[in-house]
């Protein structure tokens, strides 16, 4: 069951038309694949691509070539299966935080009563519930950033994205926020697709990491995390062996810039 | 962060300070009406010219007994609210369909560029050309002069909604009409209500011309008989009516405004 493939892209490619004639090629022949309930995390130079991926998979866009497949399944457009996550919270200002929360399941034929209960519960589980009925002006950064995961995990998707949730935040926060989010996701057994630029993100959080290259976004390197604390950032940052992976990977992407330059 | 701002606002004011400012303005009014009074007759000023403060308020008593005034300010005020009420509705709908189609907006913008720019009150002779000399002619003022700030404010909104919270929308498989009513609507109202805001005081100009053109009813018909006869004291007096049913109407819709966006956090100062 554990083997069990959730996420699949399969040497997919996305090429826009640029103004004028030419093709600008986002990724080329991506591919790669995550397991169930296994934290992923692409890293790369800005611009290579890595926001393409996260609408490819969220159903937002459609590949050039190749296809991208969740349980098997090849995406059409947007599911309920998966939950996204950016580095703007995207909390609807003029709903209570329980109302933000409840926003995803309103989309699905699903009784007030039932809506309202399953948010309390993500609620809770995101550590928020005496935060439920404030408005998002009122609460900190790191507050909407969880009140935005507590709404992504609340349509119980089979894999989150995250995309640089974590990059507009203070770095104290960052950590706390990172640690709540690794405790989380690991309580939930959910999968989840990190896209990251912070390599020590990426090392702290995550079960593997895959390193792309500039434009056109490829991947250069796999590099497994085989680490303990995955629900403890915190934690894992100060290992010897989470601090050489972070070194390596330094130098892996400065070469992947070189070798694209 | 939250106990920070709990603090601000747990602070206590003294009761002296917040009535300092109104104390201040009401001083203010009665210097001006003060020297409204005196200063006109000590410098020779006509009555004809400058009624005095006393005269205002003896004639607007007269107005009262004679004139039917509660009937010209009812007839007045009601007009106003209702072309308000109709060019904010079509003004509204019309800037959400229009934001909704791109293609009709590009189509039409030009044209409803030319209208924006265009006096609308100059249109009042041709409706009373067309209506005849009833209310049709100073309701269709009334809405069009309404109709425009609404919509340039609302097709502004539907251009600046977040992106991002549309697709976060879209991601979790909401059909169109949801995205609007979900997102799109409820991210329009601030610029809506400025909108209404601009409506209203603008209503009671297009009520205004409609009733200086024709008719036999209204504030804006008695500032004319006034003239006729003049009777400088009964314009300043409708005038000053007029002012009131604006404000009124102008103050209800920011009363609406502060409770639809209870969510904006408002700057102190």
């Amino acid at each position: 069951m554990a083997a069990a493939v959730a996420l699949e892209l399969d040497r997919v490619s996305r090429r826009f038309a640029t103004r004028g004639s030419g093709l600008f090629t986002a990724i080329e022949a991506l591919a790669f694949s995550v397991r169930a309930g296994e934290f992923v995390s692409v890293v790369g130079p800005s611009g290579c691509g890595k926001s393409t991926i996260l609408n490819l998979v969220a159903g937002l866009d459609r590949p050039s070539s190749g296809r991208v497949l969740l349980n098997g399944l090849p995406v059409t457009g947007p599911s309920t299966h998966v939950g996204f996550m950016l580095q703007k919270d995207l909390l609807l200002p003029w709903r209570s935080i329980a109302r933000n929360v409840e926003f995803g399941l309103e989309a699905r034929p699903m009784p007030r009563a039932e809506r309202r209960a399953r948010a309390q519960q993500e609620l809770q589980r995101c550590r928020l519930s005496e935060l439920a009925d404030r408005y998002p002006f009122q609460l900190s950064g790191g507050q909407r950033q969880r009140a935005a995961l507590a709404r992504t995990l609340a349509i119980e998707p089979d894999i989150v994205l995250l995309d640089e949730p974590f990059s507009a935040l203070d770095s104290q926060t960052k950590l706390l926020l990172q640690r709540s989010f690794a405790q989380t996701i690991a309580g939930a057994g959910i999968t989840t697709l990190l896209i990251t630029h912070d390599l020590v993100e990426a090392v702290s959080m995550s079960d593997r990491v895959l390193v792309m290259s500039e434009r056109p976004g490829r991947i250069v390197e796999e590099i497994v995390v085989d680490l303990p604390h995955r629900d403890d950032p915190i934690a894992r940052r100060p290992l010897p062996r989470a601090q050489d992976l972070m070194t390596h990977l330094f130098d892996a992407l400065h070469l992947a810039d070189r070798t694209d330059a | 962060m939250t106990s920070l701002a709990e603090a601000a606002v747990a602070t206590p004011r003294p009761w002296l300070r917040n009535l300092a400012l109104p104390a201040a303005s009401l001083v203010f009014a009665a210097l001006v009406l003060v020297a409204w009074e005196f200063v006109p007759p000590a410098l020779g000023v006509p009555k004809y010219i400058v009624p005095r403060v006393s005269d205002l308020l003896l004639e607007m008593a007269r107005m009262g007994r004679q004139e039917n005034l509660l009937a010209h300010v009812v007839s007045t005020g009601s007009m106003a609210v209702l072309g308000f009420a109709l060019g904010a509705l079509f003004g509204a709908v019309c800037g959400y369909l229009l934001g909704l189609s791109p293609l009709w907006e590009r189509v039409l913008s030009p044209y409803i560029l030319a209208l924006q720019i265009a006096p609308k009150v100059a249109f009042a002779p041709l409706f009373i050309m067309w209506f005849g000399y009833n209310a049709w002619p100073k309701l269709i003022v009334t809405v069009l002069v309404v109709f425009f700030p609404i919509l340039v404010n609302v097709l502004q909104a539907m251009h600046t909604a977040d992106r991002d919270q549309v697709n976060l929308a879209r991601a979790y498989s909401m059909s169109p009409a949801q995205v609007f009513w979900k997102v799109l609507f409820p991210s329009s109202m601030p610029s809506l209500l400025a909108g209404l805001r601009i409506g209203a005081t603008l209503a009671v100009i297009g009520i205004t011309v409609g009733e200086l053109l024709g008719g036999e009813v209204g504030l804006g018909y008695l500032i004319t008989f006034g003239e006729g006869q003049a009777n400088t004291a009964m314009v300043f007096n409708a005038i000053f009516l007029l002012t009131i049913i604006g404000i009124a109407m102008y103050g209800a819709v920011a009363w609406v405004e502060a409770r639809v966006l209870h969510y904006i956090p408002r700057v102190e100062h």
